[in-house]
């Protein structure tokens, strides 16, 4: 493990056959990140029935899929699943990890449109009210353009999060980028050089990622501080209010 | 004489355990204008937000228009009333906030349009139209294009006013409308409001601490206190000769 050990013909060798990879573990990444922001919405709406009881089943269960890792819940899935009586069957390995995977941060992305949705004012609520708007209107063209704009930064910075949990997936044989990373340091006793390609690549996407969702994150809040400013007084004590 | 637009009978309003209203029985006839006073915590802003529908009451009916707010029949029994029915009767009633509530995310023009195109049905040209003549009237024909947050207090309130009134309501509701301006803001609000009073035709309910303004434009005042309508007269009988105690010292606090 010196660093006299390092070759660069093995890195150019590796190389393409890693970023073989990429389209499928970009792939999943996206597949799974639309799941998880349908299926969030799903999430959302259960936790905001107002039967209690069903709504404090589903808080729980989504807090229980939060509090288990993702490796066990993809490996849930992928091979215990098929063994569940009657409801079970079985799932390749992609589709596997986009359940898995998807049905887990899917928990978290719930929080974030629920968050956003609480943090909208009752008066808008009272508003939509008052102008006899039906309730199909009132989320689609009052609650949800509001709620959901101040989200949009968290919403990414789970995307960045997710895609780094992703080679998760290659234990189960999705052949991604770590996955022919390790395939290929099997077949060759080379670790080194494909292991840092994989490195690379992430790095070399989630950190642009990163710097762009810190500029969008720094954009919202300056247009929330102009909201604020302009906003008289009064605007602030029915938020102090809300929040009593 | 006419049938009420909206009459309360025997309306009932708990909060947890404590009993906001207890027994209020109150005729608005068409085109009246109803002044609501009283200290806070007597319950005004909860009579008409109970009209809005914004709370339920206890027990009792508010009837509007002919129709039994809160209650509907079914086969033969009344029973509570479901969302079709309130947005049925609601679609008489309109409300400005204390704290205007307009849309952030819309136009002041668009704050005005979206409920009469999307609610009523109103031909997108013709709600246009409406809500344009709507803002001019009360001076904001400039501003249509503009954004809630690029308007003063007075402004918004005035948008909030237009906005209710395109949707043409028989019973306009008024919460306290000028208590979040800054006061050299509440003259033109309370001057729209005149206008809209001269025009006569709709009823109006205002909760206000505006007793001068109270005292012109109302026809009636009631002044609420623990729970019940205590007074109620035409504005000279009850801002000036009224004998109740109460009313006196509440009084006495806005003469200073």
């Amino acid at each position: 493990m010196n660093s006299g050990n390092w070759q660069w013909n093995t890195f150019f060798e590796a190389f393409p056959v890693v970023v073989e990879g990429l389209g499928i573990t970009l792939g999943l990444t996206v597949a799974t990140y639309l799941f998880a922001l349908i299926f969030g919405f799903v999430w959302t709406l259960l936790s905001a029935i107002r039967i209690t009881p069903i709504r404090w089943l589903f808080r729980w269960i989504m807090e229980f899929i939060r509090s288990t890792p993702p490796l066990v819940q993809l490996f849930f899935i992928f091979y215990a699943w098929p063994m569940v009586p009657i409801v079970g069957f079985a799932l390749d390995p992609f589709t596997s990890a986009i359940v898995g995977l998807g049905i887990h941060f899917s928990t978290y992305i719930g929080e974030v449109y629920r968050s956003g949705i609480e943090a909208v004012e009752k008066g808008q609520w009272e508003a939509a009210k008052a102008l006899n708007f039906s309730t199909g209107q009132k989320w689609s063209k009052i609650i949800l353009p509001q709620a959901i704009p101040p989200t949009i930064p968290m919403l990414g910075n789970y995307l960045i999060i997710m895609f780094k949990e992703i080679p998760l997936a290659s234990t189960i044989g999705v052949a991604g980028i770590l996955n022919l990373a390790n395939s290929y340091g099997s077949a060759n006793f080379r670790y080194l050089e494909p292991l840092t390609i994989v490195a690379l690549l992430f790095l070399l996407l989630s950190y642009p990622s990163a710097i762009l969702i810190n500029k969008l994150e720094r954009r919202m809040n300056r247009r929330f501080d102009k909201k604020e400013k302009s906003g008289s007084k009064p605007l602030k004590e029915e938020k102090e209010g809300a929040a009593s | 004489m006419t049938e009420p637009i909206v009459q309360y009978q025997d309306v009932h309003k708990s909060f947890g355990d404590t009993e906001v209203l207890t027994g209020i029985n109150l005729d608005i006839e068409p085109a009246e204008k109803v002044a609501v006073i009283g200290p806070s915590g007597s319950g005004k802003t909860t009579i008409i937000r109970m009209l809005m529908t914004l709370e339920e009451p206890t027990s009792g009916d508010i009837i509007v228009d002919g129709k039994n707010l809160w209650h509907m029949e079914k086969n033969g029994e009344l029973v509570p009333a479901n969302e079709k029915h309130l947005r049925q009767v609601r679609g008489n009633i309109g409300m400005v906030f204390q704290h205007f509530n307009l849309f952030p995310h819309m136009t002041i023009l668009d704050n005005c349009m979206s409920a009469p195109i999307h609610v009523q049905k109103v031909d997108k040209q013709e709600a246009k139209q409406r809500s344009i003549e709507m803002l001019e009237k009360v001076g904001l024909g400039d501003k249509l294009d503009s954004y809630p947050n690029q308007l003063s207090g007075g402004q918004k309130q005035r948008v909030a006013m237009a906005r209710a009134l395109v949707m043409r309501p028989k019973v306009m509701l008024f919460d306290e409308v000028t208590s979040a301006l800054d006061p050299e803001l509440v003259g033109e609000v309370l001057e729209v409001i005149r206008d809209i009073a001269n025009e006569g035709e709709m009823a109006m309910v205002l909760v206000t601490h505006e007793m001068e303004f109270a005292r012109d434009i109302a026809d009636r005042v009631l002044f609420l206190d623990n729970g019940v309508i205590a007074e109620e007269g035409p504005p000279a009988e009850v801002l000036e000769n009224s004998t109740n105690d109460r009313l006196q010292s509440f009084l006495h606090r806005f003469r200073t």
